[in-house]
């Protein structure tokens, strides 16, 4: 029996990366080790429809001719002996797939809390969604530190199930991420729909359920002493490659981007870790194209559908070409677009985008 | 042919299948989804492809 490839994380990236292998005709063995229970699932109804209503977040992967090693967390690897360490046990590799994604960044007091009284609450896993649900459907009151994408989404889900919200964030204005010219519309969206907003100033809030939404740290500790390079997420090349036998998609993944004029960039939003997994893993079997797609994501509050490709973080400034569309300028170009329920116009922008990283 | 079915009702217009497969896929000036119910079996990994990119799990394939 040779070695198999092993993925490492079960998630959207680490199954689309699996799912690629089959696809390409590879029929050696896979091996897919999950840290969590769970069959991968997808994530972006957490935060939204599995709040406020329901959700099936599963993911399509019953007749995927892999072997599944959920609830085994990965531990350590050797890159010379091309073996992954799973606590005492080590798993042999002919190649590897790293996609162990991120954790939310957890709150500070978190240790020092009482569980039962006063806890506070952080969102990235199936599980801790469910705990969350459970908590509001018996509260009041809801605080969220943090106003980034989860934040935003919890505090938007929470009004839907008519709790008193209050968002908190030490940042002047909500969603950061997409400059401050579009955090005032946000901070004005969250207003209207009756969420009280103490930002720019630490703040004093008394609440049933706490929300610590402080955004995600990639989960590589494991890698520390492998002699990958981590900044904080793992470096690859533009093949998403990081060593000889090594290849990173999603979340955890830092690697050189034409929008970012090569420089590297990470990327924790859906679509990249579903096109990440794919590309990594056909570059894994020998088809080496540079992974150059322009990130896209997006975020639903109330009745809004906020839609982003390219770079914000890279941006500027960001004006608005059309009540609806904004765009991240970097110099004079554009390195971004952002509407607001506009998702054909967001279409022709990542269109654009995609030409000029091409 | 191959059948291309979407549940509407997950449908969000993300539009990831029409950046995919904008010859199978299109969003309309309203912003709604179109697309064409039977397709050449050629283009079929398109559709699974496309299928794929969708956050919402929304479309499926059948030959």
């Amino acid at each position: 029996m040779p070695d198999p490839i092993v993925i490492v994380g079960a998630s959207l990236a680490g199954l689309r990366a699996a799912q690629a292998i089959r696809k390409a005709g590879h029929d050696g063995p896979v091996v897919v080790v999950g840290a969590e229970p769970h069959l991968p699932y997808t994530r972006p109804p957490l935060s939204k429809e599995l709040l406020h209503s329901e959700a099936e977040p599963a993911l399509a992967c019953d007749d995927l001719d892999v072997e599944w090693r959920l609830g085994t967390t990965a531990t350590g690897l050797d890159l010379a002996r091309r073996e992954l360490e799973l606590g005492d046990e080590r798993l042999r590799y002919d190649r590897l797939l790293i996609a162990t994604g991120t954790r939310a960044r957890p709150w500070p007091g978190a240790a020092s809390r009482d569980d039962a009284h006063g806890r506070v609450f952080t969102l990235r896993d199936l599980d801790d969604a469910l705990a969350l649900k459970a908590a509001l459907s018996r509260a009041t009151s809801l605080a969220v530190i943090g106003a980034g994408f989860i934040g935003c989404e919890v505090a938007a889900s929470a009004r839907k199930l008519g709790l008193e919200v209050t968002l908190v964030d030490i940042a002047p204005q909500p969603m950061t991420a997409l400059g401050p010219e579009l955090g005032t519309r946000c901070a004005e969206l969250h207003r209207a729909h009756g969420v009280r907003l103490k930002l720019g100033a630490p703040a004093q809030v008394d609440a049933d359920v706490t929300v610590a939404a402080l955004g995600a740290i990639p989960n590589t500790e494991w890698l520390r002493n492998s002699g990958l390079t981590l900044q904080p997420g793992v470096v690859c090349d533009e093949y998403l490659q990081a060593e000889a036998h090594v290849w990173c998609a999603g979340d955890v993944t830092a690697w050189p981007h034409p929008l970012a004029d090569g420089e590297l960039i990470r990327i924790e939003h859906w679509t990249n870790a579903a096109e990440q997994g794919a590309a990594a893993a056909r570059n894994l079997l020998g088809d080496r194209t540079p992974y150059a797609a322009v990130p896209y994501f997006w975020t639903d509050q109330y009745d809004v559908k906020i839609q982003a490709a390219g770079l914000p973080h890279r941006a500027e400034r960001f004006e608005y070409a059309e009540p609806d569309v904004a765009l991240g300028m970097r110099g004079d170009r554009v390195v971004a677009a952002v509407t607001f329920n506009a998702p054909r116009k967001l279409m022709q922008q990542r269109r654009q985008l995609a030409m000029v990283a091409a | 042919m191959t059948r291309v079915i979407v549940d509407m009702n997950l449908c969000q217009s993300h539009g990831e299948c029409v950046y995919v497969a904008e010859d199978i896929f299109e969003l309309g000036d309203d912003d709604v989804l179109r697309w064409k119910e039977e397709i050449d079996p050629s283009r079929a990994d398109a559709a699974r492809e496309a299928a794929d990119a969708c956050p919402m799990a929304a479309i499926r394939v059948e030959d």
